[in-house]
This record gives structure tokens, sequence and C-alpha cells, in this order.
């Protein structure tokens, strides 16, 4: 399937590569007395794929939340293109951000194709009354979703489990469907926290390759996880935070280098290991 | 046989019923898990409403045309009290603790039955209801079974509203939002779900259910009073949780076996325990019994799923 079917903003994205999407600034969230993220900022362009790395409790899911409006940030400011995002789940998704969850959360009692259906709520019009009377632009438009959910469900590589109900699927596959219902809204930037958790290599190379993928659709990603080798390899640009602070922003090899990072996060280092993907990383 | 038949047709009648106004708690309960006890007095309401909209326009009429402009009004003015009443006494409540919505649906209903009762017209007494020529007419002999024509109404309506709901839930994009929203309220915010209409909407189809159910009351009991929302609301609410609530065909298959229990315990239980003073109490057993094997209900209690 071509990228410009999946997304028809695709090439328009590409010739105006490197807009700023998102800029985040001065984001703080405490909770009562603690501060689980403070004074992050975050710029993602067009087409960038970000890595956000940290140990755990490092406020990187805070700050995600934050971002979509699930949690209202004590201080800072997201802005969206240019628009500042209130910090509302419903405005974030409409004005182009999406996301998917550490822990899984499809809707477990609806097929695949539902749970994509549902991502396009935010994207169509017709309402209860309409929906009744099953009028012909209801219909039209019915029609859409359904097709633009199979078209998602391919692009994922899900096509052969459009009916099954989400509960059912294999892990990897609903790691995979999260995806695709978040990109049923038509964001311009997603936000996948820990995509590949608990999935075994073969299936994590098959992500890494589903986010170029995505990336190629002209969509800004930032990525949360905690398989080194995976972001190093994967992300233009890596923040790392440490205790709800910015404790590093720069490459994949400046980060990578980094003796506060390696301190903070990578503990006792296998220099073999880590020489051996910087090289790989300068190749290519 | 033939009194077998009869029950059973009697008890699907009054089951019907049950299921109509039983939809009500479990799609509402589905997606906010909050057991609105005044949806009793909506129901009644609902019957008030039909009777207002007779009054007022068609006084004299008994033709059948009559009945759709009836139902309409029942509906209207169901459905706009229960969307008033979400958004003034439940929405703020929205994150107290459980406690504070259910007193305050005690609340709402008795503040709607005396409303009832002290300004509509007449209301401190049972009144009439308008009785339609073809609806609620001499009753059919099929056999050695009599079936009321406002049995069929019910029937019927039940059997339709049932069939609208399942395409409503199933095929449609509002329908899909309260799946999600009732599965996971805070995933279905990020998709662009705005969870506030998706509640308001599961009280009004409740709400139009039981509007229905009011006119199918009216025109099968031949009178109304602001007090019938009480028992009829008790025996929904009991089959819903019989059927497993939070499941919107549980509600419907809970409110038929109620009826039908309740109908067959009348004629069929003999001596001391039984004839209709003791149906209510053979419907409770029924609903202790089945809650102390099967704790879900009938039909599991899953949130509002395909059945």
């Amino acid at each position: 399937m071509s990228a410009a079917a999946i997304h028809d903003d695709a090439a328009m994205a590409q010739a105006s590569s490197g807009a700023v999407v998102l800029q985040a600034t001065g984001v703080t969230m405490r909770f009562g007395g603690l501060t689980a993220v403070n004074n992050v900022n975050l710029t993602v362009s067009e087409g960038e794929i970000v890595g956000l790395i940290g140990p755990n409790g490092a406020g990187k899911t805070t700050f995600f939340n934050c971002l979509t409006g699930m949690y209202k940030p004590t201080e800072g400011q997201v802005t969206f293109q240019g628009t500042v995002l209130p910090p509302k789940p419903r405005a974030v998704v409409q004005a182009g951000m999406a996301r998917t969850f550490q822990n899984i959360r499809l809707f477990a009692n609806m097929t695949a194709l539902e749970n994509v259906m549902v991502g396009r709520y935010c994207r169509t019009s017709a309402m209860a009354l309409t929906s009744i009377l099953r009028g012909p632009k209801y219909r039209h438009e019915e029609e859409a979703t359904r097709e633009r959910a199979k078209q998602l469900l391919d692009f994922v590589g899900l096509s052969n489990t459009a009916e099954h109900l989400a509960r059912n699927l294999p892990y990897g596959d609903q790691r995979r469907l999260e995806i695709a219902r978040a990109l049923a809204t038509d964001p311009k930037l997603i936000l996948l926290d820990e995509p590949t958790a608990g999935m075994n290599p073969k299936e994590t190379e098959q992500a890494k390759e589903l986010i170029f993928r995505i990336r190629d659709l002209g969509l800004a990603v930032v990525v949360i996880e905690h398989d080194m080798r995976f972001i190093f390899s994967l992300c233009d640009r890596v923040l790392c935070l440490v205790r709800g602070e910015t404790l590093v922003e720069g490459s994949p090899v400046e980060v990578q280098r980094d003796p506060r990072v390696i301190e903070a996060y990578i503990g006792t280092p296998d220099e073999d290991e880590v020489d051996d993907e910087a090289a790989k990383e300068e190749h290519s | 046989m033939d009194l077998f038949l009869q029950q059973l047709l009697n008890g699907l009648t009054l089951g019907s019923l049950y299921a109509l106004i039983a939809v009500g708690y479990t799609v509402v309960y589905g997606i906010v898990q909050l057991i609105n006890f005044a949806h009793g007095e909506v129901f009644m309401i609902g019957a008030f409403g039909a009777l207002a909209t007779w009054t007022v326009l068609f006084k004299g009429q008994t033709g059948l045309w009559v009945l759709p402009f009836m139902v309409l009004g029942a509906v209207l003015v169901s459905v706009l009290v229960a969307v008033v009443m979400e958004r003034v006494a439940y929405r703020p409540l929205r994150h107290a603790p459980r406690l504070a919505p259910l007193i305050t649906a005690i609340g709402i209903s008795v503040f709607l039955q005396e409303a009832v009762r002290l300004w509509y017209p007449g209301a401190k007494s049972a009144l009439p209801f308008p009785q339609i020529d073809l609806v609620t007419g001499a009753a059919f002999q099929v056999g050695g079974i009599t079936v009321r024509r406002s049995a069929l109404f019910v029937i019927g309506s039940l059997v339709v509203c049932a069939v609208v709901l399942w395409f409503f839930i199933n095929r449609t994009k509002m329908g899909r939002g309260m799946l999600a929203v009732s599965q996971d309220p805070d995933t279905a915010r990020l998709m662009g779900i705005n969870v506030d209409r998706i509640i308001m909407v599961a009280f009004a189809i409740g709400a139009a259910l039981a509007g229905i159910a009011g006119v199918a009351q009216g025109l099968q009991n031949s009178n109304i009073d602001f007090y019938m929302g009480f028992l009829a609301g008790l025996k929904a609410f009991t089959a819903a949780v019989l059927g497993g609530i939070g499941n919107i065909y549980g509600a419907v298959v809970g409110g038929l076996v109620l009826g039908i229990v309740e109908a067959m315990a009348v004629q069929f239980i003999p001596g001391t325990f039984g004839g209709s003073p003791w149906k209510d109490v053979w419907a409770f057993a029924l609903l202790i019994i089945v809650l102390v094997f099967r704790p879900q209900g009938i039909m599991g209690a899953r949130v509002v799923d395909r059945a």
C-alpha cells in the first residue's frame, strides 16, 4: 500500500519537512510534595523520531500524560502546531496527537476492526440522531470509516485478525493494534509508550520497521523505551530523563556516550556492545 | 395446557414491560456504574407525558393515529427529564464517592413523585389513561387463549426496541462510542470521544424505552398514578440484576424471566404459598437463588456488550 493512501497529507508533510509540530516548555507535574516531572522541554519536528529514555520512575509516562491532557501540568505549556493545547484529551486528539499505552489499553471486548473504528470517532461527524435515521451521509461515512480502519489494520499487518476480539489477540498483535487505533485519529504526532515491552527480538524488529514506516508517512514519533539497542538504532534524537529532569538531550551517539547517562541509567556498561552500537550508528 | 400457554403469554407481557424499563438501569450502569434509582419515576413521567399529550392535543380521540403522538410525547418528556436529571444531579457528582449519587437518585425519585402528585392536575389520585380503540379493544381468542391487544402492543414494543437498540449499539458510531466508554472511559477520551455526551445518550436511551413502557402500562392498566414507578422500577431493577447488570440483552432476558416466573407462580404454586399475593415473594426468591449460584446474573454482568 502506498504511503499516500494511508496518510493524505504525507506528500505535503514531506515538502514542509522540519516544521515544529510539538513544543513543550517548562512542563512540571507535582503530586503533592512529589515532583514527578520538573521543567522538561521538548521540541519535535515533522518526520522526526525522538526517543525518551530514563530509569523506572523517571517520569516518562507522566510526561506523556501531561502532553496528552490526561494530567493537567502544574506548570508549563504544550504547544501543538503553533497553538497552545488545553489539557483535555479530546482537544489533544482533535489537534492531532495520539498515543499508545505502556500497559495495553485496548477495548478488550470489541473486535480489532471496531477498536480501530473507534479511533476514527473524532474525525467523523455523524451524531446520535443521524445514526438512528441512517441517512445517506451517515451510511457513506460509516462505510468510509470501515474502509479506513481496514487499511490501517493492513498497514500494521493485522488484516487477518480484523474480526477477532481484541482480548484474544496475541500480545504483539495487541501492541500493533493499539498503534493502528492511534493512527486512526489522523495524528501528526504519535506517542508510543514502550511499544516493544515484552516482545521477542523478531517482533521488536518488526516494530522498528513499523515505526520507520509511520515516520515515512510524515508523522513525528516520540518513543519511550527501555531497550537501548532499539532506541539508539531508531531515533534521530534522544532525551534522557532522570528523577523528572532532563539529564541529556542529543543524538543517539551523544547520549549513548554521555557518562552521566551511563551512570544513571545503563549502570555498568558492556563496553564492547556500546562501541559496537555506536559504530553502526555512525555508518548509517 | 391452555392454562400454561395463557400464563406464558401473561408472563411475557409483564416481562416485556419489565424489560423495557430494565434496559434503562443496565445501560446507565454499564456506562457510569451508577444505579439510577429514579429510573422508575422516568417511566411514570413517560406515562403522564402521554396522558398530557392526549389531553392537550387530542382529547376525546380514540383512533389509532393518536398513539404515535402519545408515544412521541411520552418519549420526549421522559428523555427531557432524564437528561436534565443527569446534567443537574449526577454530573456534578461524577467523581464523588459511590454513595453520594445513590442517595441523590433516591432524592430525585421522591422529588419526581411529589412533583407529579402536586403539579399535575388531578394526579393526587389515579387518572384514567386514554384508550385507543384498536389497541385496547376486545381481546382475541386464539385457541383457548385470550390475547389482549395491549399485550401485543407491549411485546411488539419490546421487540422493536431491542432490534433498534442492537443496531444502534453494534452498527453505529455512537454505539461504538458507548461500548468504548463502558470498557475504558479514559482511553475513550483519548480517541476523541465526548464521554459526557455518551453518558447523556445512555440516559436518553433508557428514558426513551421507559417512556414507551409508560404508554404500554397505561394502555394495559387503563389508569396511571404518580406512584406507579416505584414497584415497576424495583421489579425492573431486579430484572436487570437477574439478567446481569450492564448487559443490555441480560436486561431483556431478565425481564422476561421475571415476568414469566411471576405469572407461573400465581397459577401453578398450590396451597398457601400460591396465588397472586405471593408472586412477588417468588420473583425475589428467584433473584436470590440466581445471585447465589450465578452472581453475575443469567447473561453475565458484562459491561454493555454484545450478547
